[in-house]
Parts: structure tokens; sequence; C-alpha cells
């Protein structure tokens, strides 16, 4: 038996592998230093991610590659998509540091629990069976769990920490038990060899869109879509506020990534069948996030409505493919909803990263009245949080708005002038509470004098988030392109 | 012909903008890099005016480089005779209002200003866009610095007025963004205005993107029935704000029919014509009587903008030159003329804090050098001949006459209502016995004020006297637009 062992090959992990030894390293280095060097931790952390960003650059050659019995996948979206969780990734490990070390939460445990969520999200991405798929995605729920929970003196994040747990327990039942019924109609778990099994027709229909029910359910479950949506508002609310900031963030990518794998790699066949669930899924995650977030009286809520509706607009995006013999005929459509995932998760660094701003040693900045008069204390960080605000409610010149223009162009493409119409609808809806918190912060006069502490690493790189909102906003092409392209040389 | 002029009409204000946001709390600084940043925006464009080709009916100065070629959308400017008068005027208002608000802004001066360069710039870039998304993208991001300025230094109700404001213009404007991406489709993959104006469109469809563009641009406008923000963003937007939104913005809306509604769909124009007549002749008499009964004069001159623009919209719908190039002047001239009131207005305003009718009575016995441009400028806005608003209500009534002398009667019923709300609100301001002894304390005019209403008298005097050098620059592009409206696509 043993000679029948062919190793696998590494070289398209070695990003993965990489991080996991480095994790393993921090382990033991963060066992030996005291809370005075925890910054060595966090430079470690930051060194790690940056070491697999030149990995995945280096190995970045555009082709195909599948490795570990074709149950990992090394391509240019992968590639790309890995690139900007990195990126996400770097940026929380920056905001959250004066914010955890004020609340005495700057342990090595954050560290290491924000690392393996980043690997659980980079085999997520590159995942090409169903089965890595699903170990990505425990290891990220699991690490995102605790996270959650890592303030354990507060009821309200232990609380959100159980909803989460059993919901995203749940949920991963739900998926995998869909898998189980492709399994059973296909005889594969390999992406590759289910999209071939359909192709060739041998699979029994019904018992694949009883499957397809169940994954779509835990996707949706996982981006956050309505009616699956009930964790979202209570996790991002109870979460300590860098929890907040990493799970609105970087996971978005991964959710897509699985997406687009297991639905438009997997079961492009079925495309009929879950394109018309998405369109359900996204109608009314656009209509109850817009209409229940003007009724929000904290930000992280607000946000995590905002939230529902932005994966609304992303499952609108991937629900426009046009059904042809050639997955290229759907290239449009699912570059626009990697592009807008992309901005998305770019503006929301930016809202959360201002609310990490704000707070301080015993004070959360969790109301949107603590928004006001901010243009009097910094009337640059305003203008950051102003764009964002603009960017995410879709008007030019920020990146938000490309997002939605490419989104609705797909839509319209695919047919949906009506679908359109009903989600522009409620972008002006939505558009109430975005220009609410830019009228406490520019109209209403300031109720908290306190100076903005942040430190200058922070100040510099929110200074960037919000500068790249709205030069990806001015100059949108270079990001629109890279989407399109990294996904052509994929498909 | 190629130039950098239209690109430089829209950045230098907007660079210089941020200019003066660097000037942060020195507030002479921001004053003074504001009124340069204004008057070399305004520099750049003279050379537009001098060096266009009156004989051409096509578009001049034109730019165009590749902007986002995955959507193939181009970074593509150029003006013809409709546009071009536009860039002027707004750069030209964009001066009188760094100057208005030169003493009386005293708070946050520097963001202030730069708001209104801001504006400036972007307004710019909605008159010389050519392509379809460049246009959206300035038409929607216009109303940022107007949110902000109605809001940080508006009146008491400003939030309101602010909200108001953004999401009734928001409303429009998606549902033109839909139509947009509807005639990319439709076009095989082309923003391009000028194809699109080639491009033959089904009946359903015209009539459907003809209504598109209509709620984007009704709103604008404002037409009646979706006149209610107007009276409300003017009441409470600062004294700068009202003339930028009285003198340029609402001009944004009717551009938008001339550029978008009547040469896309031509045959829908024709057929819901009786319709767009009737809400502007709405427009003219109704909210004409509505102007009679307001109490706070900026809610009267706002309404008296609705009114004339409701003539701007009928001169569009009877699809004849004189009335088409009556409307032009009619936008130019209100230009000037409602951005004085405004400014006269304000000038009150900083004195008396107050904007009540009541609260005057005999400002001509404290104040006759104001006395004197606010006569004038209330005759303008009563169409009195010699001044600019006599030339295009004229020619407007004439078209009308021509198309059906009943509508023609009908719109000429302004020159009685309009003279009778403005010279009503005028008599119980300026003449009488000084009212009360608020009025009796007020001083005459400085020479800051005098300076821009003497600007604005000269601009609105010379327009009535002679509008020759306006028409002249609009004639051969109304010609060609009103051939190509007549040609049907079907």
């Amino acid at each position: 038996m043993l000679n029948n062992f062919i190793p696998p090959d590494l070289y398209p992990a070695s990003a993965e592998i990489f991080l996991l030894a480095m994790a393993c390293a921090i382990l033991l280095v963060d066992a030996f230093i005291g809370a005075a060097q925890r910054w060595i931790t966090a430079a470690l952390t930051l060194v790690a991610l940056v070491g697999c960003a030149l990995i995945t650059y280096q190995t970045m050659d555009g082709q195909v590659v599948l490795t570990f019995s074709n149950m990992f996948v090394d391509d240019l979206l992968a590639d790309f998509l890995k690139l900007m969780l990195y990126l996400a990734v770097i940026v929380v490990i920056v905001y959250s540091r004066d914010y955890l070390a004020a609340r005495n939460l700057d342990k090595g445990e954050y560290y290491l629990l924000v690392l393996f969520a980043t690997l659980g999200m980079m085999v997520m991405i590159s995942a090409a069976s169903f089965l890595t798929i699903y170990l990505g995605l425990e290891l990220l729920s699991l690490s995102l769990y605790a996270l959650v929970a890592i303030d354990r003196d507060s009821p309200r994040a232990t609380e959100a920490a159980m909803k989460y747990f059993v919901l995203g327990a749940l949920a991963s039942g739900l998926l995998l038990y869909g898998m189980s019924m492709v399994y059973g109609a296909t005889g594969t778990l390999e992406i590759g060899g289910v999209s071939q099994a359909l192709h060739l027709g041998v699979a029994n229909k019904t018992v694949l869109v009883f499957g397809l029910v169940f994954i779509v359910s835990g996707i949706a479950f996982k981006l956050g879509a309505v009616p699956f949506h009930m964790w979202v508002p209570d996790v991002y609310h109870g979460a300590p506020t860098p929890i907040t900031l990493l799970i609105a963030s970087a996971p978005k990518l991964a959710a897509f990534a699985i997406t687009m794998r297991m639905l438009v790699y997997g079961l492009f066949e079925l495309a009929e069948h879950w394109q018309s669930m998405l369109m359900i899924l996204a109608m009314l995650s656009i209509a109850v996030g817009n209409l229940v977030a003007i009724a929000q009286t904290n930000i992280k809520r607000m946000l995590a409505y905002s939230a529902i509706s932005h994966m609304g607009f992303l499952l609108l995006a991937l629900m426009s493919g046009v059904v042809g013999p050639d997955k290229h005929f759907a290239l449009n459509a699912y570059s626009s909803a990697m592009y807008y995932v992309v901005a998305y998760v770019i503006m929301s660094l930016g809202a959360f990263g201002t609310v990490l701003l704000l707070s301080r040693a015993g004070y959360e900045a969790e109301h949107l009245e603590d928004f006001k008069g901010l243009n009097q204390r910094s009337p640059w960080f305003a203008a950051v949080m102003m764009a964002v605000m603009f960017s995410m409610a879709g008007v030019p010149f920020f990146v938000g708005f490309f997002a939605k223009f490419s989104v609705l162009l797909a839509v319209v493409d695919a047919g949906y002038i009506w679908v359109a119409v009903f989600a522009v609808m409620f972008s002006l809806i939505g558009a109430f509470y975005y220009l609410r918190i830019v009228k406490f912060m520019y109209f209403d006069p300031p109720t908290d004098a306190a100076p903005i502490t942040a430190g200058l690493d922070m100040r510099f790189l929110l200074s960037v988030n919000g500068a790249a909102v709205a030069l990806f906003g001015i100059f949108p092409d270079a990001l629109v392109s890279l989407c399109t392209y990294a996904l052509l040389r994929s498909l | 012909m190629s130039s950098s002029l239209l690109s430089l009409a829209i950045w230098v204000p907007i660079l210089g903008a941020f200019v003066v946001f660097a000037a942060g709390n020195a507030q002479n600084l921001a004053r003074w890099a504001a009124l340069i940043a204004a008057i070399a925006g305004f520099a750049v464009t003279v050379p537009l005016y001098l060096g266009f080709d009156v004989t051409q009916a096509g578009m001049q100065f034109v730019e165009q480089r590749a902007w986002i070629p995955r959507f193939n959308v181009e970074y593509f400017l150029g003006v013809d005779g409709i546009s071009v008068l536009f860039i002027l005027l707004n750069s030209f208002i964009t001066i009188l209002v760094v100057i208005a608000g030169w003493e009386v802004i005293k708070d946050k001066v520097a963001q202030y200003m730069g708001a209104f360069l801001i504006m400036s710039g972007v307004m710019n870039g909605i008159f010389s866009s050519l392509d379809a998304v460049l246009f959206y993208v300035f038409f929607e991001a216009s109303l940022i610095p107007m949110y902000i300025i109605i809001g940080v230094w508006g009146g008491p109700n400003r939030v309101y007025a602010a909200f108001k404001f953004f999401l009734y213009t928001l409303l429009g404007s998606l549902l033109m963004l839909i139509a947009l991406i509807y005639l990319f489709l439709a076009s095989g993959g082309s923003f391009n205005l000028l194809e699109w104006h080639q491009l033959r469109v089904e009946m359903t469809p015209q009539i459907l993107l003809f209504l598109a563009f209509l709620v984007a641009f009704a709103v604008k406008v404002p037409m009646w029935p979706v006149h209610t923000w107007l009276p409300d963003a003017h009441v409470e937007a600062p004294t700068g704000g009202s003339v930028v939104l009285a003198a340029i913005m609402l001009k944004l809306g009717a551009y938008g029919f001339l550029r978008f509604s009547l040469p896309i769909a031509p045959d829908a124009s024709h057929y819901l014509a009786p319709m767009m007549i009737t809400l502007s002749l709405i427009a003219v008499i109704y909210i004409g009587f509505v102007a009679l009964v307001q109490l706070d004069m900026k809610k009267l001159i706002a309404y008296s903008s609705i009114s004339h623009m409701g003539f701007v919209t009928l001169g569009f719908f009877i699809f004849n030159q004189i009335g088409l190039e009556g409307a032009l002047v009619q936008m130019i001239s209100h230009g000037f003329v409602s951005g004085a009131m405004f400014l006269c207005v304000g000038v009150m305003y900083d004195r008396m804090h107050s904007r009540q009718i009541a609260d005057y009575g005999g400002v001509a016995n404290t104040m006759p050098k104001f006395a004197g441009f606010f006569m004038l400028f209330a005759m303008a806005n009563a169409g009195l001949p010699a001044t600019s608003g006599f030339v295009g209500e004229f020619m407007v009534i004439l078209g009308a006459i021509k198309f059906n002398f009943w509508i023609g009667f009908a719109a000429a019923m302004t020159l009685v209502l309009g003279a009778a709300y403005t010279l009503w609100m005028y008599k119980r301001v300026i003449f009488g016995p000084v009212g009360n002894k608020h009025v009796a304390e007020l001083t005459d005019i400085n020479s800051r004020e005098f300076l821009f209403l003497a600007v604005l008298a000269l601009c609105v005097l010379a327009m009535g006297i002679y509008p020759f050098p306006f028409t002249e620059v609009m004639h051969a592009s109304v010609d060609n637009l009103l051939k190509h409206v007549a040609v049907s696509k079907l």
C-alpha cells in the first residue's frame, strides 16, 4: 500500500503551510513573554501575514493547479482573494491594538485565533472539494466563536458567542447535510467531479436539488442573508468592536469564494434552481436590511443591517449570471459580485475603523450620537467616515457607487429590470441612515470633547483606507479589471 | 479641436477647494484662497466663450479618453451652444458666492468656501459630460456638497431640508441610472451620449425611458408636483446655497431634458408633450398664485423660481426655435435674477436676521442704494422690458402662441402674476414708512455688497438690452436639436 502513496505537491499550498508554521511558532513565543512585550506577538503576526502575501504573490502564475488529490486548488481567483484577505487581516490587527490594550484584551490568544481564522479562510478560498470547504469553514467558525467570547467577563459578548455558536453549528449541519446529498447523487466530493457528473447527466436531479436547498441555506447563513440573518446584528453588537471588524470584513471574501466554488464551479448545471433561490434571498436581504437599519440607534447594529443589505447586493450579482453552455457568458455577473465584495470589505474596514478610533479606555463609541460633531473634533476623520458612508450609500465618486453600478449592470443584462428598480429603491431608503451619520458628524455640535487618542499607525492606515474608498471610486478601472481578469483565468 | 479647457473648468475649482481646506482655521487665508480659486475657475472658462465657433452645431472643445475600459466608460467632455453658457454662468456665480459669504460666514470658513468650489467644478462636469456614466457621476456627486452646505450653515430647520433635498433628488437619479444601463445594453455596450442620440428605440421603451428621465429631471427642475423640496431647501440654505441652487442647480434638470429626453426619446417627447405642457402651465399659474401668499421672502422667491422654470419646460415642449431659445435665455436670465434676488434677501437677513415680509417696511428710507438695486432685480423678476427677464419670457410666449394661442395666453398669465407677487413683496418690504425700530437702525450696503449687486445688475441690463451675444451662441445647436427631434426614431 505504501508504495502507491504519491506525496502531494505542497507548492500551491505553501502560503497555508507557512501560516500554520508561523502560528505554531507564535504560540510558543507568546507563552514565554509577558503582557508588556505583547507587541512582539503583534509584530510576528504581521510578519506572518506579510510573509504569506509574499509567498502568494511569488506562486501566482495564472495557472489552475490542483493538489492533495484534487482537494485543493491554486488559481488566480484564490490568489487575488487571498491577497485581499491578508490585507484585510493586517488592517484589522492594526486597528485593534489600541482598543484591545485599553481593555486588557491584548492577549496572545487573540492573535492566534485571528491567524487560525485566517488559515480557515485561506483553505475555504482554495477549496476544490466539498470536504475542504467544510474543513476551512469550521476552522474559521470555531476561531470566530472563541474570538467573540474573548472578553469573557462581558455577559453580552458571551451571549453573542453562544448565539453565534448554536446557530453557526446548525448552519454547518445544514451545509454538511446538503453536501452529503450531493455526494449521494454524484458519488464524489470533488467540485470538478460533481460538475462532470452533472454534465454527463448521470446524477439524480431530485436528490441534487434537495441537497442544493441545504447548501444554499448554509451559504445564506454564513453570508448573513435574510431569512438566515438573525445572528448578524446580535453578534456584531455583542462582540468586542475589533472582533466585529474582523467578522464584518475578511470572512465575506471567503464566503464569496465558497459560494463561487460550490454553486458556479460545482453546481452550475443547476443554475436555474439556485439562481431563483438567490434572487429571493437577495431581494429579502436588501429590503429587510435597509428598512431595519433605519430603526437602529447603535452604530454596530446599524452596520450589521447595512451588511445584510450589502450581502443582498452580492447575491443579486451572483444570481444574474446568464445561463449558457459556457460559464464565461456569466463572467460579468461573477466579476461584479467579486468587485462588490472587495469594495464592501474596504468600506466595512473604514466604517468599523472609525468606530474603533472614537472608542477609548472605558468608553465605547457605539451609539450614533457618539459621532456628533466629529467634524469639529477631527475634520479629517470626519471626512474619512463621510466618504465611507456615501460610498456605502452608493453615491459617486466613491468605490461603493461603481460596485452597485456593476451589479445593476449585470442584473439588467440578465433581463431583471424590475429587480434592479427594486434594488435601487431600497438603496434610496438605505441612503437615509448613512446620511444620518453624516448629519451627526457635520450638522450637530459635539457632545464629547475628548481628543482622539489613536496611535500614529492607526491614523495613517485609516487615512489610507479612506483615501482608497475615494481613489477606487475616481479610478475604478484597476480593481474592476483585476477582478474580471482573475475570474477569467480561473473559470 | 482638442484642448483641455473643459478639464480645467472642472478640476481647477476642485483642486482649489483642497487648497482652501488645507487653510483650516486660518479664516482670511481661506477666503483669499477661495477667491483666487474661483476667479481662476472663471478665467479658464472665458476662452470657451471667446473660442466658441457659433456656426458649428456639434460639440466643441472635445476631450475623449478611456476612463473605465471594462464598461466602455469614457472621460468624454464637450460643449455645444446649449451647454457652454451654463459653464460660464456657473463659474461666474461661484465668484459672487465667495464674495457674498466673505464676512457673513464666520464658522468653518474653509469648509464653506471649499464646498462651493467643489460644487462649481462638479456642475461644470455635468454640463460638459458627453458620457452618460460621467454625467451621472457628476450629477449625483453634486448632491454631497449641497447637502453639507444646507445642513451645516443653514437655518433652524436645516436638517429636515437637507435630508429632503438629498433623498428627493436621489430618488430621481436612481431611476435614471437604470435607464442609462438599459441604454448601454440596447446600444450594444456604449455610454456615448452622441451615439445614443442616433440610437433607434421602439415606442414603448422610449416612453419608459422618457419617464425615467422625467423623474430625475422633473425633481431637479423642479416641476409640479415634485417641487416641494425646493422651498424647504431655499428657506433653510445659507444665502450662497440658495444662490447656487436657484441659479445653477435648477438648470441641471432642464439641461437634462435637452441632453437626454428630447434627443434620445423624440417620439415619446412628442407623444407626452401635452402632459409636459400641462405640468409646465400648472407650475406657471398655480405656483404663481402660491407665491403670492407667501410670508417669507425666500419662500416667495423659491416659488417664483418654480414658476419661472415652468416657463423653461414649456419652451422645450412646444418644439419651435423661438420657444426653445427663449427657454434657454430664460434659464440664463433666471440664473442672474434669482441669484440676485436671493443675494438681496441675504443682505437684509444679515442685518435683521429675519426673512418675514411683515418684519420689514420702509427699508428704502434707511437703505436707499440697496432699494435701487432690489428694484431693478424685482422688475427683472417680473419680466419688465429692457431687463433679461423680459427677453426669455417674451420669446417663450411668442413660441407658445405659434404653437397654440390658448397655451400662449395661459403662459402670458405669468407676466401678471410675476409682477403681482414680486412687486407686492417689494412694496411691503421697501416702501412705506419705516416699519419698526430695527428697520430704522439698518445701514446701507457696504462696498463688498455694492460690488456683487452692481455686477449682477449690469448682467441683467446687458442681457435685457442686447441679448444677441447669448442667442448667437445657442442658435446653431438649438436648430440642430430641433431638426433631430423632428425625425422619428421608430
